[in-house]
């Protein structure tokens, strides 16, 4: 506790001494994300601008974002950790911070007030997921459909339990192989209130329920285990509908064009964002300290939208979300968080799967292979 | 492979000393009444050989050690390593060291969760391991067997700074000194040049180096005072590790920082039960002697309520069995897991049928892996004949045209697979076309066991083709021609005479192919669907989402073991002698 106070303390006097403690900074620095369009997004709206203001910096990046806690806690155990800045998703970042692999973090020390001088602890507000997590985005995953497969006759399907309607919507869908989300989506359409979802699936009859529910269509699901796989799936027409992140679906429906919208409703928000690793020599950390506040910044979170369609984690930067840089679209229509888009969503429960998973994930992968 | 036996190719013409030796030895037995054979110099003819052959041997040794050592420390060592963590166990015994040496006479069978006493030991194990942010990680491991302990270790880490607050503000209001650091120094050490008690501070370095991992060496500039950790033991042993934590840690000075709760909470144990402080007159004493009738008022500090409040699994049964049953250094729990039954109180049980998994992968996998090796011999055997029949320019072309695949990576080669095979990919549109299929029932060929036996076999094909052609190619022709001259049909030339010679091809192709099959994962995971994964998967998953080593390790362990059984199957069967690469 008093060790990281130690971090803080000093990282908030290089912070404070910007530019001029530049030569305590380590030169290079590894970003670990997740490859594809939502890391070139990274690149080009917080790395480019921060190498402009550093130019002697060498940035590394690493694709093995969805690999990272398995890799941090080997470097850990080989005493050698060559990451500086991680990209996960919260649910990562609260293991990590759990195994004492990431470093806790004091948002209001360490990270940059909003414009009008709100503090980062409440410009984030509730997305501080844990102590070592720093919000970047809020992504959802969510359903999208063929517009030309729709039935003749039926409305387009735009209730998440359309999914589970065989009869009105035959066809394959795309589901991801594993229970979170599609545990609550069968749920939530087994009459189970959106409330009680949690507290009935902590039971073993809620999850026998669910996966009873899952059963019902369990032969004409293609089960998908990355995010890639959605999207083509949908463009080659193998599947009616189909989950997937939705800065995937945007890029099929606005970037290739294909005949595919989105179903927003019952859309499950999840959170993605950096953490430190544990145990950084005081060069890198201090680096790595002087990239988060930059990066994290009210203008460098909206500036990602401009590369791809998921929601930036600061309130404040909501307003400063603006059009497409390559499309010239506007992009909050296409954001999980505007208020047409999240009329029904559903937020992950991160302290609940952190319990449950290894057993409803047995139990789940054990109904898959019957 | 089939030189591992021998000694080597010189033993059948040239003479070794091994050989002398074994001559010597049955000459010495034929003249044993003449005494032993002697050389040149005296010394027996055995002994003298012996000496030979172990300079022989020793040179050997040397010329292979730098193979030798590299391929244990970087292979060899990080398998054992791997492995070993299938047993390993240390993490619950090493972060509560006093809960499960107090918890190992709890009765299980008892209706109640275990009494104030075990959960005084975990009130003082819990502040060190929350202090030093190891509680949540032993709340991961014990997740995996009992569902709900990783919050509530999570939830009691935070909590545990709170346990006997009202005691603690009494204490504080009674006199501000319980607060000052300088003062809390001073009692410690029992002031300037009084007798230190080392023993102590040893014991919790060891604790604090056993609990985190580091070594926690060094100086800290405190010793705990002897008369001081008599008269008051649990206040000094948690001092005692609180200044460790601090000076060693934290990297501050031990005199300059408030003691933890964990002190405090100590002292008021130390006090109310009974500390005697009549013949005590350090550092402190008046304030001590207030203090110990202050408390006498004060209500004793539960920590059973404390930790039920903290979380309410506290108070259950399970939970204490969980820990109990988790408690040893070593545990067969994984391996019991990895064939689908579960360690309980009273001995291994299985699991309930809807989690039941692991032993159904393994008979997939290996059924699976057998029938891919049998489909790349019906596939392979033909073109590796076809290969060693052809002039050397057109066997060229078509050895490039085998061996093409193996330069393409193999995410590429799967994902083509799946453009073939899917229900809209080519092979489906070609079959509507020609109207062999109905447009409305495509046939599914992919996402199940069938996608994957057709993905692998492709993949695995070059492994079974290359050592077939290597073998048949120096299968001479004039056998097959001297049976065909001798009256043969085709077929007999071939069965009796040309398929018996290439058998080391096949065996050698099949023990790759298998081997390789076994452990696939990344085809089977692209195109397996929910049929045709293979328990890899599941090593993968365990590796890199669950986190659950020790279950990886295990699970790994048991397929490594079938490898090697069905190794030394083939070769009581075939004989592993009967295997050629070439």
């Amino acid at each position: 506790m008093k060790l990281t106070t130690t971090f803080l303390a000093t990282t908030a006097l290089t912070v404070a001494a910007g530019t001029a403690m530049a030569e305590d900074m380590a030169d290079s620095m590894t970003l670990v994300s997740w490859g594809g369009a939502y890391q070139k997004s990274q690149v080009r709206a917080y790395a480019e601008p921060y190498k402009e203001m550093h130019p002697e910096l060498e940035v590394v990046w690493d694709e093995s974002s969805n690999e990272a806690v398995a890799k941090l806690r080997a470097m850990d155990e080989a005493g050698n950790i060559t990451w500086d800045v991680v990209d996960v998703v919260a649910a990562d970042a609260l293991r990590l911070c759990d195994e004492g692999l990431a470093m806790e973090i004091d948002p209001d020390e360490v990270l940059a007030e909003a414009p009008d001088g709100t503090s980062a602890e409440d410009d984030f507000g509730d997305l501080l997921v844990g102590d070592c997590f720093i919000p970047q985005i809020v992504y959802s995953t969510t359903f999208g459909y063929r517009t030309d497969m729709v039935p003749e006759g039926a409305e387009a399907p735009n209730d998440i339990c359309d999914v589970f309607d065989l009869e009105t919507y035959p066809g394959k869908r795309a589901l991801e192989k594993r229970p979170i989300n599609n545990m609550e989506w069968a749920l939530l359409c087994d009459g189970v209130a959106k409330d009680e979802v949690y507290d009935v699936l902590a039971t073993p009859e809620g999850q026998q329920q669910a996966l009873d529910k899952l059963d019902t269509i369990k032969d004409d699901v293609i089960w998908w285990s990355a995010g890639a796989d959605t999207p083509q799936l949908l463009a080659d027409g193998e599947v009616f509908m189909g989950s997937t992140y939705n800065g995937r679906l945007f890029s099929v429906i606005e970037e290739q064009d294909q005949p595919v919208a989105m179903m927003w409703d019952a859309q499950v928000f999840d959170l993605d964002g950096w953490i430190i690793p544990a145990g950084l020599p005081e060069d890198r950390l201090a680096r790595a300290m002087d990239f988060i506040y930059f990066a994290t910044d009210t203008q460098r979170l909206a500036d990602q939208a401009k590369y791809i369609s998921y929601g930036p984690a600061r309130k404040s930067s909501a307003p400063l979300v603006g059009k497409h840089a390559d499309l010239g679209i506007e992009m909050a229509p296409h954001m999980p968080t505007d208020p047409e888009n999240a009329k029904n969503t559903f937020l992950y429960n991160y302290e609940f799967w952190a319990d449950y998973r290894d057993d409803i994930d047995a139990k789940f992968q054990a109904w898959l292979a019957q | 492979m089939s030189k591992l036996k021998s000694t080597g190719p010189q033993t059948a013409d040239a003479p070794t000393p091994e050989d002398a030796l074994h001559e010597a030895k049955s000459l010495n037995e034929a003249g044993k009444k003449d005494g032993p054979m002697l050389a040149a110099d005296g010394t027996p003819l055995k002994r003298s050989l012996a000496r030979a052959l172990r300079v022989q041997k020793m040179r050997a040794l040397m010329l292979i050690a730098p193979l030798l050592v590299f391929v244990l420390v970087t292979f060899i060592a990080p398998i054992v390593d791997m492995l070993f963590r299938s047993v390993e166990n240390q993490i619950v015994s090493n972060t509560l060291p006093r809960a499960t040496a107090a918890v190992e006479t709890w009765d299980a069978d008892a209706e109640e969760a275990p009494g104030e006493a075990v959960f005084r030991a975990l009130y003082s194990d819990m502040f060190i391991a929350s202090e030093a942010k190891e509680h949540t990680r032993l709340g991961t491991r014990l997740n995996y067997e009992q569902t709900g302990l990783s919050s509530m270790f999570r939830s009691t880490g935070r909590a545990v700074d709170d346990f006997g607050e009202a005691q603690i503000d009494a204490l504080e209001d009674l006199n501000d000194v319980w607060e000052d650091e300088a003062f809390w120094y001073a009692l410690m050490t029992g002031g300037e040049g009084a007798t230190g008690n080392s023993d102590l501070l040893e014991a919790q370095r060891a604790r604090l180096a056993q609990l985190t991992g580091d070594s926690f060496r060094g100086d800290i500039g405190f010793v705990p005072g002897a008369e001081i950790s008599e008269l008051l033991p649990q206040t000094a042993r948690a001092y005692a590790t609180f200044a460790l934590f601090t000076a060693i840690a934290d990297e501050d000075v031990v005199a300059e920082e408030e003691p933890w709760e964990a002190v405090k909470v100590g002292l008021i144990e130390d006090l109310k039960g009974g500390a005697d402080l009549s013949g005590y007159d350090g550092p402190g004493a008046e304030e001590l002697r207030a203090a110990q009738e202050m408390l006498q008022d004060q209500p004793a500090i539960v920590y059973k309520d404390a930790f039920i409040a903290a979380d309410e699994g506290w108070g259950s049964n399970t939970t204490w069995r969980t820990i109990q049953t988790y408690s040893p250094e070593f545990t067969s729990g994984y391996f019991l897991n990895a064939i689908d039954m579960q360690k309980g109180v009273d001995g291994a049980k299985a699991r309930p049928e809807n989690q039941q998994i692991y032993i159904m992968l393994f008979q997939r996998t290996l059924f699976m892996s057998l029938v891919i090796c049998a489909s790349c011999i019906l596939l392979g055997y033909p073109v590796a004949y076809l290969l060693s029949n052809l002039p050397v320019r057109s066997a060229n072309l078509l050895m490039i045209l085998v061996l093409l695949p193996f330069w393409t990576s193999l995410l590429v080669r799967t994902s083509a697979w799946k453009v073939m095979l899917q229900q809209q990919g080519v092979i489906n549109d070609v079959m509507v076309w020609l109207g062999l299929v109905d447009d409305a029932n495509r046939l599914v060929m992919i996402n199940n066991q069938f996608g994957t036996i057709v993905a692998m076999t492709h993949i695995l094909l070059p492994f079974m083709i290359l050592p077939m052609y290597s073998v048949m190619s120096t299968i001479p022709p004039a056998y097959v021609r001297a049976a065909r001259s001798l009256g043969a049909t085709q077929w007999t030339a071939f069965w009796r005479v040309y398929f018996p010679q290439s058998v080391p091809g096949i065996g050698a192709g099949s023990i790759l192919v298998f081997i390789l099959a076994i452990g696939y994962y990344i085809t089977p995971e692209i195109v397996g669907g929910t049929t045709g994964t293979f328990i890899s998967n599941r090593i993968a998953y365990h590796i890199s989402s669950s986190l659950n080593w020790g279950l990886a390790a295990a699970l790994g362990t048991i397929l490594l073991a079938a490898v090697l059984i069905l190794y030394w199957a083939y070769d009581k069967i075939v004989g592993i002698d009967n295997v050629k690469l070439g």
